[in-house]
């Protein structure tokens, strides 16, 4: 019976000491003692493939098609209806006239709505480099990224297709942001930009008597 | 007549009986210990291709979760952000830091870069993010406080048990929409919070299955 104790204690150490306890961290990847059909050979998105000669699933988009969901509601596409308002509106998805001149205004109606868009995508794409309030002092200012303020006459001045030009192509420094972001969501940037400029350069006299009351001017 | 077995044979019943305890108490505990995502998952931490560190991206310089895994709001699949993503900051912030030195040769080859992942479901676990995300169930829930982690490491268990969790009990885990992105966010402890999330789960009609065909096809 010693001899047996010794063995299990023995045994029951070494196994705690091997394995650890839970939460440890570890560089392998996690064991699959049962692995059933939990690793399955099929596409996966951003996954491997040895199929394809670059080894990877997701595949370039060919040229002249048009990416499933950019736009284009499905079930208005297919009712009787549907009058295509986008394909073919180069306002719309390169903030150019058909003669290559910047838009002047936006090819969308101006919503609450879509300026609250526009607050949402600026705070997640724009904020870290031109700041909160549009005046260039993000916080990766810092670390040495240029970023203009959009506070200045020449910026004030320019056509709101520019400004849609900028946000999608990029300029100078700046990369271009339409790998991330659809035509509408660039268009409410463009009007939340407008409203940022706004904010930073408007006269008391603009606002009503009892606006100003309000905020003791 | 003399004894045909020695005194000894005596106790062996009950030795026995107590090694056959001891050994299947330790069998039971060990398996219910080990053999659980909690064990086998939590705690993976490899070491990727180039050095991210979201405590500094995501902790310190508060850049939104979207910026680069952006169509987590939109998509199944939480993507992995492309090497242009990271060159738009770092062609100008450590430009020629040796570390970065993979994310240039990748967006100037367009090789991608062979992230490791960390966080994978068996593949007749059909997860949606947008689904999630989108009616308040913040990262953090199944990721952990990755915005504290210099080096991503698994942090919940996602087992099945993990999932049905709070699949039953939507309102522990629920919170504000804008608040799905913030990491820092801290659950009130009122009851005119609690009140509030109920009516999340009702108003939004948040009503997560719990039968098997829910989330295995």
């Amino acid at each position: 019976m010693r001899i047996f104790l010794a063995i299990y204690l023995f045994v029951v150490i070494a196994a705690v000491s091997i394995l650890g306890f839970r939460g440890s961290t570890s560089k392998k990847p996690p064991l699959e003692v049962f692995p059933d059909m939990d690793r399955q050979a099929k596409y996966k998105p951003q996954a491997e493939n040895e199929f394809f000669a670059d080894g990877r699933n997701d595949r370039p988009i060919p040229a002249g098609t048009v990416a499933r969901g950019n736009y284009f509601n499905q079930v208005e596409v297919f009712s009787n209806d549907f009058e295509d308002e986008y394909l073919g509106d180069t306002v719309f998805h390169d903030g150019k006239n058909a003669d290559g001149s910047f838009a002047q205004t936006l090819p969308l109606n101006v919503t609450y709505e879509l300026i609250e868009q526009g607050r949402e995508k600026y705070a997640i794409f724009c904020t870290a480099c031109h700041g909160a309030a549009g005046d260039g002092n993000g916080v990766t200012k810092p670390y040495g990224v240029l970023a203009a303020s959009y506070h200045d006459d020449r910026l004030r001045g320019e056509p709101d297709g520019y400004i849609y030009d900028v946000i999608m192509n990029g300029k100078g420094l700046m990369y271009p942001l339409n790998d991330r972001i659809s035509p509408e969501e660039g268009w409410a940037i463009v009007l939340y930009v407008r409203a940022l400029q706004l904010s930073q350069n408007a006269n008391a006299e603009d606002l009503s008597a009892a606006q100003r009351k309000v905020l003791g001017l | 007549m003399a004894n045909v077995f020695p005194k000894w044979v005596n106790t062996v019943p009950i030795k026995v009986i107590v090694a056959i305890i001891l050994i299947k108490t330790a069998v039971v505990l060990g398996v219910t210990y080990y053999a659980t995502p909690k064990y086998t998952r939590v705690g993976y931490e490899p070491t990727q291709p180039v050095a991210f560190s979201h405590a500094l991206h995501s902790g310190q310089l508060e850049i939104d979760c979207r910026y680069c895994h952006t169509f987590v709001d939109r998509a199944a699949h939480s993507n992995v952000p492309t090497t242009q993503v990271c060159m738009t900051c770092h062609s100008m912030v450590r430009k020629n830091d040796p570390i970065l030195a993979p994310i240039r040769d990748s967006y100037e080859s367009g090789e991608p870069i062979p992230w490791v992942r960390i966080h994978k479901t068996p593949d007749y676990v059909y997860f949606n993010h947008s689904v999630h995300v989108n009616r308040g169930i913040s990262c953090m829930e199944c990721h952990g406080s990755v915005h504290e982690m210099d080096v991503v490491q698994h942090s919940k268990s996602l087992s099945m048990g993990f999932c049905l969790e709070c699949h039953r009990n939507p309102e522990e885990y629920i919170r504000p929409p804008e608040e799905v992105y913030n990491l820092d966010w801290e659950r009130p402890d009122t009851e005119e919070f609690n009140k509030e999330v109920v009516g999340f789960v009702h108003d939004w009609k948040v009503n997560p299955p719990q039968s098997c065909s829910g989330c295995h096809r």
